[in-house]
């Protein structure tokens, strides 16, 4: 088994309101050191192969074609054996 | 001339498609149940607005992967007529249909009010009932509406007037150039965030959305005789 954990960004320059919102909401209650927040994804898939190679080429694959949207986010992924 | 309105599982403004399409036009149009193959009796398709899949993961992310919707992406590679609507418009742009993404409205509001629109182009199959410059009234119901694309692409749609329709006065969710419906570089599939289908008639406090209908009929008729 491999388990590869994703997050998934907007692309920097891409507005995100989320992260602003919460970023106002953190200036209120007096982090003003906070100068960005920008607010992701984190996905954890579970692979049933032992090929770290495969498995890298397959959880990219899936990243490319469904887990992010390549216009407006980019992704990273980490793998961990027998997880 | 003959409507599909595909069905994902979580599309709720299906039934005003259909209802629009039989009140306006009067037209056969069919509900089609997304793990439908095929749209070979259809001449136009209409991709409602709703919440498809919960717009879990992205909005329309899971729905461009329906089954339905090879089907949708040859009827438009065959030069059938698609429309998107709200969610709708979110698939054809996961379905690489249209350029560009979605992102959540700039002010992470959920907007629901009648909308003026600026018609800025009345060449299209779906615009020629109206005059370039045109001021209609079109509901709008979303939170995710802020359409984003690169400058590159922005340019793109600009020199092949692919931009059909911007907000007028306020922007609503903060999209680039305050647009709010592009069409295809061939013309034949549009997407837009509004709700045309949801102002048909004066007591829905419009009836700027009927000659988007009368629009795609004519363009038809003219072009395949009145089939």
């Amino acid at each position: 088994m491999m388990k590869a954990t994703i997050v998934v960004m907007l692309k920097p320059g891409v507005l995100d309101p989320q992260g602003s919102a919460v970023k106002g909401s953190l200036h209120s209650l007096g982090f003003e050191e906070v100068t960005e927040v920008r607010i992701g994804k984190r996905m954890e898939v579970w692979l049933n192969t032992d090929d770290r190679a495969e498995a890298e080429a397959r959880v990219e694959a899936m990243c490319n074609k469904l887990l992010a949207n390549p216009v407006i986010e980019n992704y990273t992924f980490e793998l961990e054996e027998g997880a | 001339m003959r409507f599909a309105v595909p069905v994902f599982p979580g599309s709720n403004c299906d039934v005003d498609c259909l209802r629009a399409v039989k009140d306006v036009l009067g037209v056969p149009v069919e509900p089609v149940w997304h793990q439908e193959r095929s749209l070979s009796k259809y001449d136009a398709i209409i991709l409602p607005g709703g919440f498809s899949y919960g717009d879990y993961l992205r909005t329309g992310a899971l729905a461009r992967f329906s089954p339905v919707m090879d089907a949708v992406i040859e009827a438009a590679e065959r030069g059938k007529l698609v429309v998107g609507i709200c969610n709708g418009f979110q698939i054809l742009l996961e379905a690489g249909l249209l350029p560009g993404a979605m992102r959540r409205n700039d002010h992470l509001q959920f907007r629901c009010d009648i909308h003026p629109l600026r018609v800025e182009n009345a060449a299209l199959p779906f615009t020629r009932d109206y005059r370039e410059g045109e001021i209609i009234r079109i509901p709008i119901a979303h939170g995710e509406g802020n359409y984003y694309c690169d400058e590159a692409t922005l340019a793109e749609l600009k020199q092949h007037n692919q931009i059909v329709f911007r907000y007028a006065g306020e922007n609503p969710n903060g999209s680039v150039d305050d647009i709010a419906g592009i069409v295809n570089r061939r013309g034949n599939v549009l997407g837009m965030m509004p709700h045309p289908e949801r102002a048909v008639h004066d007591w829905l406090g419009s009836a700027d959305g009927v000659r988007f209908f009368t629009s795609m009929l004519a363009y038809w008729e003219e072009n395949h005789g009145a089939a």
